[in-house]
């Protein structure tokens, strides 16, 4: 091969290398800018496929202020219970992989419990979605908001800990040791010298179990009803009735993308190490 | 006595003596601090475990908002095999994880590549590329509803705008689980993106350099070079997804429900309509059951194959 081709070689793969990128990123964007025209028009000029528009912004008042409108309240609950639950499973999963990481369990408890939250992090939640409903009405917590809380605890458990433990690791244990031998109690020693070093596994376990719990669509789909419901069953809602209520489905989907565009350019730095660690390590 | 955590009983006789409350939470943090994560997952996924075999033998009605069992060992097994669903169900989902997610690895791949070559601008598609895994899943199927719309949808505007005929992306039995599909491939390319961009610009400068200075076009360097340095990454990637695929529930559910007829119906969507639109929750735990042992016996597989694989390379 001589050099005249090999270089032309190397210039056409660059070219198509940009152009599949340009690509890409036009194709991940092309979906978003869609849906996000078609909650600026009305349901009529939606049908007409209109384009130009003149934009309004009826659906969003319709979701958000109408009178029978209750997705305000939908979006209270998803907030309520995304908080609540992030917050209780950074506070079982961080002692959890501490404990696993610091103290000596059996293997049965120890290894025994890391490898059933990996199991039940690959097992579609749906096929215990029965026993819950079942068990939540027994207890009479059937379309509670603490019902959804706790099994939103359940299903980011295994992330927090999982995530948690890689972070705890990279924490010198002569620190830890030095605390212990000046007089610090495990707990304290935790509490102050471990949590504060562990801050940037927290934040990442924290941004992902919110996401998660705020986008988790089953369970809250069969364990809530009018009241209790979040705001992806609410979409759902939209997308399922006789007559599509497209205009408003659109406007409700754009809103419930608010956290995660936000968090997008807020923690993009530990959303990426939270989603890629577990993969790298 | 050294105890787990390695404190001597000296270093122990040093700590301060401090009463109460305080006190007795450090002395015991040893035992209590895993038990939080414990009890939660006992009494949410062990016990409803549990409950599962004793439903899968049951049948449960409600009568007047009570529930009423019933031991039938055999009646769940006779729906087992009676179920006419069950079976396109499960060719649909194992075509439904091996389409996408082979896309999902090809294309993922060879984004990471094509933008770590790039001389700038790998930030921003980084940042992009983190947005379809963070929005919720029924935001998605609503957009994907809006741009398959046999009026108005872009796809078909677009045909028809150059003279060909609409197609029905998610009502026709033939085209229906392909555009699911291109969906969840759409959501989870970036997935892939991300870890092996992660892996890609792990790779040493010096190799990929040496390699064009020995004479190896980009081609080549990409495939004799990066494409084996890539290898784990690659197979932890595949493994996620091929795992995580089976998940699926959200934007089918939105898109199609399982329609038309048969032709999207995945296990969990009948797993769904078994439970919650048909009530058999005897029934639903025994299709339950067999889907957790289905993936137990994957995850004890691709654990052997991926151990072959690592010792292999």
């Amino acid at each position: 091969m001589d050099v005249a081709t090999r270089g032309s070689k190397v210039f056409r793969g660059g070219i198509a290398s940009r152009v599949g990128v340009a690509f890409a990123l036009f194709a991940i964007i092309g979906p978003f800018l869609w849906i996000l025209t078609a909650s600026f028009k009305h349901q009529i000029a939606i049908y007409a496929g209109q384009f130009p528009f003149t934009p309004t912004l009826s659906n969003y008042v319709d979701v958000l202020a109408g009178r029978r409108s209750d997705f305000p309240g939908n979006i209270a609950n998803s907030l309520i219970v995304a908080s609540t639950s992030t917050a209780l499973v950074l506070i079982a999963g961080t002692l959890a992989a501490y404990s696993l990481h610091r103290f000596r369990w059996p293997a049965w408890l120890g290894a025994g419990f890391l490898a059933w939250t990996l199991v039940f992090h690959m097992v579609p939640v749906l096929t215990l979605l029965g026993p819950w409903y079942v068990a939540f009405r027994e207890l009479d917590l059937y379309d509670t908001r603490f019902a959804l809380v706790l099994t939103h605890v359940t299903i980011n458990l295994p992330m927090t800990v999982w995530l948690m433990r890689t972070f705890l690791r990279e924490i010198p244990p002569e620190i830890v040791e030095a605390a212990q031998v000046d007089g610090c109690g495990p707990f304290d020693t935790f509490r102050r010298i471990v949590l504060p070093l562990a801050l940037p596994g927290l934040i990442a376990a924290g941004i992902l179990a919110f996401i998660f719990s705020w986008n988790e669509f089953p369970i809250a789909l069969t364990l809530t009803s009018r009241a209790t419901a979040t705001v992806p069953v609410a979409i759902a809602r939209f997308a399922q009735q006789y007559e599509i209520q497209y205009a408003q489905m659109a406007a409700a989907a754009v809103i419930s993308t608010v956290p995660a565009v936000i968090l997008m350019f807020l923690g993009q730095r530990f959303i990426v190490r939270g989603l890629t660690l577990g993969a790298v390590k | 006595m050294r105890d787990a955590a390695g404190l001597t009983s000296a270093s122990r006789a040093q700590r301060q003596p401090r009463g109460g409350i305080g006190a007795a939470i450090n002395a015991s943090f040893r035992y209590w601090s895993l038990l939080p994560a414990i009890l939660i997952f006992a009494a949410l996924t062990l016990y409803p475990l549990l409950n599962l075999m004793r439903m899968s033998v049951s049948t449960i009605d409600f009568v007047r908002g009570a529930e009423v069992w019933t031991f039938t060992p055999l009646r769940n097994l006779e729906s087992l095999a009676s179920d006419d669903v069950l079976r396109p169900a499960v060719v649909n989902t194992v075509v439904f994880v091996a389409v996408s997610v082979a896309f999902e690895m090809v294309l993922g791949v060879a984004l990471a590549i094509a933008v770590a070559g790039l001389p700038r601008a790998k930030r921003i598609v980084r940042t992009l590329a983190i947005l379809p895994i963070l929005v919720p899943p029924v935001a998605i199927g609503s957009m994907w509803k809006l741009m398959y719309n046999y009026d108005f949808g872009i796809f078909n505007q677009a045909l028809v705008a150059v003279g060909l005929m609409p197609v029905n992306w998610l009502g026709s039995t033939s085209i229906a689980l392909a555009s699911v599909i291109v969906v969840d491939i759409w959501h989870w390319v970036p997935f892939v993106f991300l870890i092996l961009f992660a892996a890609v610009e792990g790779i040493p400068p010096d190799l990929i350099e040496a390699a064009h200075v020995d004479g190896a076009s980009r081609w080549q360097t990409t495939r004799l070079v990066t494409l084996p340095l890539l290898r784990p990454a690659i197979v932890v990637a595949f493994l996620f997804r091929a795992i995580l695929a089976f998940k699926v529930f959200d934007e089918v559910f939105l898109l199609t429900a399982g329609g038309p007829g048969t032709s999207t119906e995945l296990v969990n969507l009948h797993l769904y309509k078994v439970f919650f639109e048909q009530n058999r929750l005897g029934y639903g735990a025994l299709l339950s059951l067999a889907v957790i042992g289905a993936i137990v016996a994957f995850l004890l597989v691709s654990r052997r194959a991926a151990l072959a694989i690592g010792r292999k390379s």
